[in-house]
């Protein structure tokens, strides 16, 4: 499928889909979205750039193996969850800032909670795909 | 308290850190933790010469009644000092016994972890916690009895240890969930004013059964036996620690601290008389023809264990003042053993009891340790082995009508173990010294101290019984009856009936050494009974367990995707079915029904083109391409009722299942042999069903009165405690955040076995 205007195409859709998956993750408290959805628009995102391009260009791009992401989003997670704990609250209490930060609205734990989410999704899908891809 | 038992916890897991830095060194230094808390505990003599005992307690789980009671009475500090008496013995001991052992580490670090264990089990005050800890005995212990990992016999024996004592262990959470559910207390202390309501109460019997089966699996008695003398794979400090003084008497501890609580009832008595009279003369026997020195002491400790099981079942203030006695003396005479066969095993690298002989000539320390050993083991005067079987006998004598039956099989027992005792702790040491041993020489004075210690304090404790009457025995025997204890250790009671029946032990028991010589003909005769031993049986049904299961697995995961999904499918239509046609109502009001608009007239007609597609294509991408199309258009069914998140959730996954599947069947070949028509029917068939029973169990769904409570608190508090207004989102990661943290754990997990089967696939291809 390495035609020439996938290929264009490509280069250009990887980071607007990017956003759109941040978006998709940032709105997810108030409107339809979050971590889930969101992880899996980006992983979609690569999977068409490396379609293009094949999966060396796409891995090169990534600089690190999309594997990583996932002990790192469950970590994020984790300490998201465990954070509450230090302020004498059980694990998982919601914490929030005072005030709503521009554009993204009011900041929470939940917030981080669901990065980390949107993280282990990209983590997990990636290298589903990457080690099928590459395996067969 | 609770830090002299987290010591050895935290010791464990820190101590392979240190000691990797200190490779070649001496690791003596180790033992000043077991020092320290034998140091400890002792230092609380003044509070139990008084009569008192000693609480602390720290809450963990007292919503459930788990919390991390101990309780130091009489009964624990016995057992307390045993294992960190023994322990710091046995920690010095080690340190030359398995000197610059590559792992030697880890042998500290699980060996500090079985004490810390121990020392928990013995001073818990709660039946839960005494559970735990009970559980990390057995886990620890399996550690450390296939601590030589690369022997194959040491690995099976530790797995037989702990299937037989972890199977021990669940009847003990059963019958302490049984004591707390009559109860209503976990506290064991507690439970002791509740006796009469206990046993009176109809669950008794069962937590009768369930505690007597924790308690002779752990201390082995018939028919768990077996495990024990499987068990002497383990290094011999290990055998010391584990399998004379501490984890095996654990049995007999429990039964010990529960005596107060559910003893002195006819079950309670007559089950354990029979069970320990059946295991000491059994394992007595079996140790008089045993050739390995580790297997005498083996079938030694099990007899030895039936006695004070037996002297528990009879229950009378003797025989449990016997049997404090009697834990004492066989410890300390079965540790110096086991340490001296470590001695002579590690020196002459052999422990076959007929190639031994004359070792005094080459280690006398040792020797000494051993014959002192052996006298208290015999009960020849002035040993403390001595005070003890005065005290059985005493005991067997006040049974009434069967006294003479009782006193009978213990001086049988007695006279066995002595020969046992004689050939493991003499035998080696006197006679002639063969030419192969004439240039063996003392081994370091950390190996021989710790017995010959141990072998005096036999001989001083019976020469001066005062010195733990007031501050070790009274105390145990109050906390085991209940009562003010009224009675004096002596080593003389002068000529009456017990001293004859103690010369008759003797007598006997050393006519025995000299007229029966051990050897193979005389063993093998006993291994000829093998076939309907208790060991034999337990193996053959672990085999037909095995065989039963594979056979099993093989019918069901034969490695054919269709046949998994025939399975699965059809095992849910038969389970749906039987469900539908015990009667359900369905929801069907075609008056609330919506019209049907152009879009979804267009999407049902493209879902039905994709559907058709999919069933009779010829090409496998085709046929995924058309199942995408499918999917996308349950995604526009979704947008025209209003779920947008449903939507998006669902055309991310759908497009990345359809790339997922692009990606594996592309490299496939093509179909090479099409499922013929009958195939066909059966597998369209088995869809249609399936496909029907879900329809009917979807409009049975809406027809069920939901409690609404749920998902309406969720909709009230997602914006007032969740300050979200997307509610799915909500609930994902405030209200329910918990289940989608192990969700996502699942999801790598999924994604790091995907990673492994196929990258280690690869390799081994490569490779070939």
């Amino acid at each position: 499928m390495k035609t020439i205007i996938f290929k264009t195409a490509s280069a250009y859709l990887l980071p607007l889909l990017l956003l759109f998956s941040i978006f998709i993750l940032l709105r997810g408290h108030y409107l339809p979205g979050g971590g889930f959805v969101g992880g899996l628009m980006a992983s979609i995102a690569f999977v068409i750039h490396s379609f293009a391009n094949g999966i060396d260009k796409t891995k090169n791009i990534m600089t690190f193996h999309p594997g990583f992401l996932m002990p790192v989003g469950l970590l994020l997670a984790l300490v998201s969850g465990a954070l509450p704990l230090f302020f004498g609250d059980t694990f998982m209490t919601g914490l929030w800032m005072e005030n709503a930060v521009p554009v993204i609205g009011k900041v929470g734990s939940a917030l981080f909670f669901d990065t980390g989410v949107y993280l282990v999704v990209i983590g997990v899908t990636l290298t589903i795909i990457f080690t099928i891809s590459e395996g067969l | 308290m609770l830090i002299a038992v987290i010591s050895g916890f935290i010791f464990a897991l820190v101590i392979p850190m240190i000691m990797g830095k200190l490779k070649g060194k001496s690791t003596i230094w180790v033992a000043l933790l077991p020092f320290s808390i034998f140091g400890f505990f002792l230092s609380k003599l003044p509070i139990l010469l008084a009569g008192d005992t000693i609480k602390a307690s720290y809450q963990w789980v007292p919503s459930i009644g788990i919390n991390l009671d101990f309780h130091l009475d009489g009964l624990s500090f016995l057992f307390v000092l045993l294992i960190s008496g023994i322990g710091t013995l046995v920690f010095v001991y080690t340190s030359s016994y398995l000197k610059g052992h590559q792992y030697l580490d880890r042998f500290y670090a699980y060996l500090s972890m079985f004490m810390a264990s121990m020392l928990g089990l013995v001073l818990s005050d709660n039946i839960y916690a005494l559970f735990i800890f009970w559980e990390l005995t057995s886990i620890s212990s399996f550690f450390l009895i296939g601590f030589n990992n690369d022997n194959p016999d040491s690995r099976k024996s530790a797995i037989t240890a702990l299937a037989i004592t972890g199977f021990g262990g669940l009847f003990l959470m059963a019958a302490m969930v049984g004591l707390g559910q009559i109860t209503g207390t976990s506290q064991i202390s507690a439970l002791i004013p509740l006796t009469d309501s206990i046993q009176s109460h109809e669950l008794y019997g069962w937590v009768l059964v369930f505690l007597f089966i924790a308690a002779f699996t752990k201390s082995a008695q018939f028919p768990f036996h077996f495990w024990l003398p499987g068990a002497m794979k383990a290094p011999t400090p290990v055998s010391t620690y584990l399998h004379s003084a501490t984890m095996v008497k654990a049995g007999i501890y429990l039964l010990a601290r529960f005596t107060p609580v559910l003893g002195n009832h006819e079950w309670w008595n007559s089950t354990l008389i029979i069970v320990g009279a059946i295991t000491m003369t059994y394992a007595a026997i079996h140790a008089l023809f045993r050739l390995d020195l580790k297997g005498i002491l083996a079938y030694s400790t099990i007899s030895a264990l039936g006695i004070l099981v037996f002297l528990i079942g009879l229950g009378t203030k003797d025989a449990l003042l016997a049997a404090a006695v009697f834990i004492l003396v066989h410890a300390l005479y079965k540790a110096t053993l086991f340490l001296v066969t470590g001695i002579i095993d590690h020196e002459t690298g052999t422990r076959d009891i007929r190639q031994l002989g004359g070792l005094n000539k080459v280690m006398l320390p040792v020797g000494i340790a051993a014959i002192l050993a052996a006298i208290s083991n015999a009960g020849i005067p002035p040993s403390f082995g001595f005070v003890g079987k005065d005290l059985i006998y005493e005991a067997t004598l006040g049974m009434g009508d069967i006294a003479w039956l009782l006193t009978g099989l213990a001086i049988i027992t007695n006279a066995a173990l002595l020969f046992a005792g004689f050939l493991a702790g003499i035998k080696p040491f006197v006679g002639k010294l063969p030419e192969k041993y004439q240039k063996l020489h003392l081994p370091s004075p950390a190996m021989y101290l710790p017995p010959m210690l141990l072998g005096i304090l036999g001989i001083l404790f019976g020469l001066a019984p005062g010195l733990i009457e007031g501050g070790i025995i009274k105390p145990v025997v109050q906390s085991i009856t209940g009562g003010t204890p009224d009675f004096q250790l002596k080593l003389w009671h002068g000529f009456n009936l017990i001293l004859a029946l103690s010369a008759i032990t003797i007598g006997s028991g050393i006519a025995l050494y000299f007229l029966l010589k051990p050897s193979e003909g005389l063993l093998a005769k006993v291994t000829r009974f093998e076939k309907i031993s208790p060991h034999t049986i337990i193996n053959k049904i672990a085999d037909a367990f095995v065989g039963l299961s594979r056979i099993w697995t093989k019918f069901f995961q034969n490695g054919y995707l269709r046949f998994y999904l025939i399975t699965i499918l059809s095992f849910l239509c038969i389970l749906l079915a039987y469900r539908f046609f015990s009667g359900v109502e369905l929801y069907l009001d075609t008056s609330k029904l919506s019209d049907v608009t152009f879009y979804e007239a267009v999407v049902v007609v493209i879902m039905a083109t994709a559907i058709f597609f999919t069933v009779f294509s010829n090409s496998r991408l085709t046929a995924v391409a058309s199942l995408g199309v499918v999917g996308y258009s349950f995604c526009m069914i979704f947008l025209f009722y209003s779920a947008p998140d449903l939507a998006m959730t669902q055309f991310s996954i759908d497009t990345l299942t359809v790339i997922l599947f692009v990606l594996v069947l592309y490299n496939l070949p093509r179909y090479l042999v099409l499922p013929d028509n009958n195939d066909k029917i059966r597998d369209g068939l088995l869809a249609l069903v399936f496909g029907g029973l879900i329809s009917v169990l979807t409009l049975e769904v809406m027809n069920e009165s939901v409690t609404k409570e749920i998902s309406e608190y969720y909709a009230k508090n997602a914006y007032i405690l969740g300050k979200g207004k997307n509610v799915v989102n909500v609930i994902l990661v405030d209200f329910r955040g918990f289940d989608t943290i192990v969700e996502i754990t699942v999801l790598a997990i999924a994604a790091i076995g995907v990673f492994g089967l196929l990258k280690l696939h690869l390799k081994s291809t490569e490779k070939e």
